[in-house]
């Protein structure tokens, strides 16, 4: 019982705090204008280099923009603790790691989720590229996998801010390899077969192929190999997260490091 | 001279304390080296080749002076706000908005290295051939648009002194710099509309002036063009930190707001 309230009333409470931090200033052009901009960025880019179609940028930017909550919100977990004094607090309370965390997770895949379809309306209106409107239930699916698994990898995110105080820097260059690796603009078949190696093992890579063979008209089953894989990555970084968060926890105690990283 | 000594030191000292963190000076150059990385990939796929890829490693290259400024500018004042330090840059008894200028050049040049880096990293990894037509010419435009870029930075820093959450703000306008400057998309391939906003903003200039540098081409009008937009940035913030300065003293909200 102690450990549902854990999960759920503490991970609102911390959405929360982070939406006192979110504020509209900061919401509006981090989540809504930023992700628009990239999309018709490299929409234009591909474009001018003559390469793909319209869609395949919209479904790749709109889809990879769910890592920015998941994967700053995530880092923010524990670099805002810091930030706000009460990072020893958290670490001497004696609840269970697992609610806590997990807990905080879930209002952030939902954001992630939104971000991303938001994205993606938007930018098939602004762009007038069409996706069949049967095909959207899957593609919210997909999406959904895609907050999920990135959810994970901001997990392990969050366990390394345990000893690297710049989570935003850290966050941003694992948003860099996600745009370069996972297909997001470049067709992973396109790739060096070393690339194509990394790929597999990233969150969203196998989202995003997902989504782009439901725009195509796959049906939900079809792909669904491809979206447990995206799972399984996703609780495979969640994992790793949480044993290092653990580790780094003991270490910081030991050392008496927890305010120092 | 003094004005030229106080500019020269102050720009040396902040380059230095922008060097300390390894980890940030690390993202100054990974972050435009992954676009530049995506982008080199997408002309591949494309099939592009010569001069199109010249260009467009010119412009992706150019894209990390612009992140090295929009952010950092955009939080600067926060920043100096956070450090104790603003009050003691509104007292000083020089030109608000001149005190400036070394904070964002320096954050410009930081922008520089990373431009150097990502042409070298498109010359080793993807094997694009740097022929520059006219090195000097193109050394001096990227001068000119690191200095216009500073001072773009310098405008947007005094703009959101007011806005606590500048650096949302900073963030969200290094994307569309990006394309409405023709970094990489040509600005003919853009709206009609798009046109007007990019000709005062000075990448746009500084930009194509290092394109016609590379490719042998005169740069000369567009440098021009570069250095009057970055003079009118000059103009604006002088007055808008004048006003700025002002209201902050007569109300008392210097640092507070």
């Amino acid at each position: 019982m102690t450990n549902l309230r854990i999960f759920f009333v503490g991970g609102l409470t911390s959405y929360r705090a982070l939406f006192g931090w979110l504020s509209p200033w900061i919401l509006i052009p981090t989540f809504l204008f930023t992700p628009l901009f990239q999309i018709l960025l490299f929409v234009y880019i591909g474009r001018t280099a003559g390469v793909s179609d319209d869609r395949f940028f919209l479904i790749g930017n709109a889809v990879v923009n769910a890592a920015v909550p998941c994967l700053f919100a995530m880092g923010n977990t524990i670099g805002g603790e810091r930030n706000a004094g009460t990072l020893p607090l958290l670490i001497a309370s004696p609840a269970s790691r697992v609610p806590l965390f997990l807990g905080r997770a879930l209002p952030v895949i939902l954001n992630g989720f939104l971000v991303a379809v938001f994205a993606l309306v938007t930018g098939s209106l602004l762009l007038r590229v069409d996706i069949p409107p049967a095909t959207w239930g899957g593609i919210a699916v997909a999406i959904a996998a895609c907050s999920v698994s990135c959810t994970g990898l901001g997990l392990l995110g969050a366990a390394i801010a345990l000893r690297v105080r710049e989570t935003a820097v850290l966050s941003n260059i694992v948003l860099g390899i996600l745009i370069v690796f996972a297909g997001v603009n470049v067709p992973i078949g396109a790739m060096p077969g070393w690339m194509q190696g990394v790929a597999e093992w990233l969150p969203m890579t196998h989202g995003i192929e997902a989504t782009h063979d439901l725009a195509a008209g796959h049906r939900l089953g079809e792909v669904g190999g491809a979206l447990l894989t995206e799972l399984a990555l996703g609780a495979f970084y969640a994992l790793l997260g949480l044993g290092l968060l653990r580790w780094l926890e003991w270490e910081s105690r030991a050392k008496a490091t927890l305010d120092t990283a | 001279m003094r004005v030229l000594r106080l500019v020269g030191v102050a720009w040396w000292l902040q380059l230095k304390i922008r060097s300390r963190s390894a980890f940030d000076g690390l993202l100054s150059l990974l972050y435009p080296a992954f676009f530049a990385t995506t982008i080199f990939m997408m002309f591949r796929q494309g099939d592009a080749a010569g001069p199109a890829l010249l260009s467009a490693a010119v412009g992706s290259s150019a894209m990390g002076i612009w992140s090295a400024v929009s952010t950092t500018a955009a939080f600067a004042l926060q920043t100096e706000r956070r450090q104790g330090t603003l009050e003691l840059l509104v007292l000083a008894p020089q030109p608000f908005a001149l005190l400036l200028v070394p904070l964002t050049l320096s954050m410009a040049t930081i922008g520089a290295y990373s431009m150097a880096a990502t042409l070298l990293w498109g010359r080793l990894a993807f094997g694009i051939e740097i022929a520059i037509a006219d090195p000097l010419i193109f050394v001096l435009s990227v001068v000119v648009t690191v200095f216009a870029i500073a001072m773009l930075g310098m405008l947007i820093a005094i703009s959101s002194i007011r806005y606590r959450a500048a650096w949302a703000l900073g963030s969200a306008i290094e994307m569309p710099v990006w394309l409405i400057c023709g970094f990489l998309v040509a600005l003919s391939d853009l709206p009609a509309w798009v046109r007007p906003l990019s000709s005062v903003l000075a990448p746009t200039w500084g930009v194509a002036a290092m394109r016609a540098a590379a490719t042998g081409q005169s740069p000369w009008a567009d440098l021009g063009w570069c250095l009057l937009t970055a003079a009118g940035y000059g103009l604006i913030a002088t007055l808008v930190s004048r006003w700025m300065v002002h209201s902050a003293r007569s109300h008392a909200t210097l640092a507070l707001s």
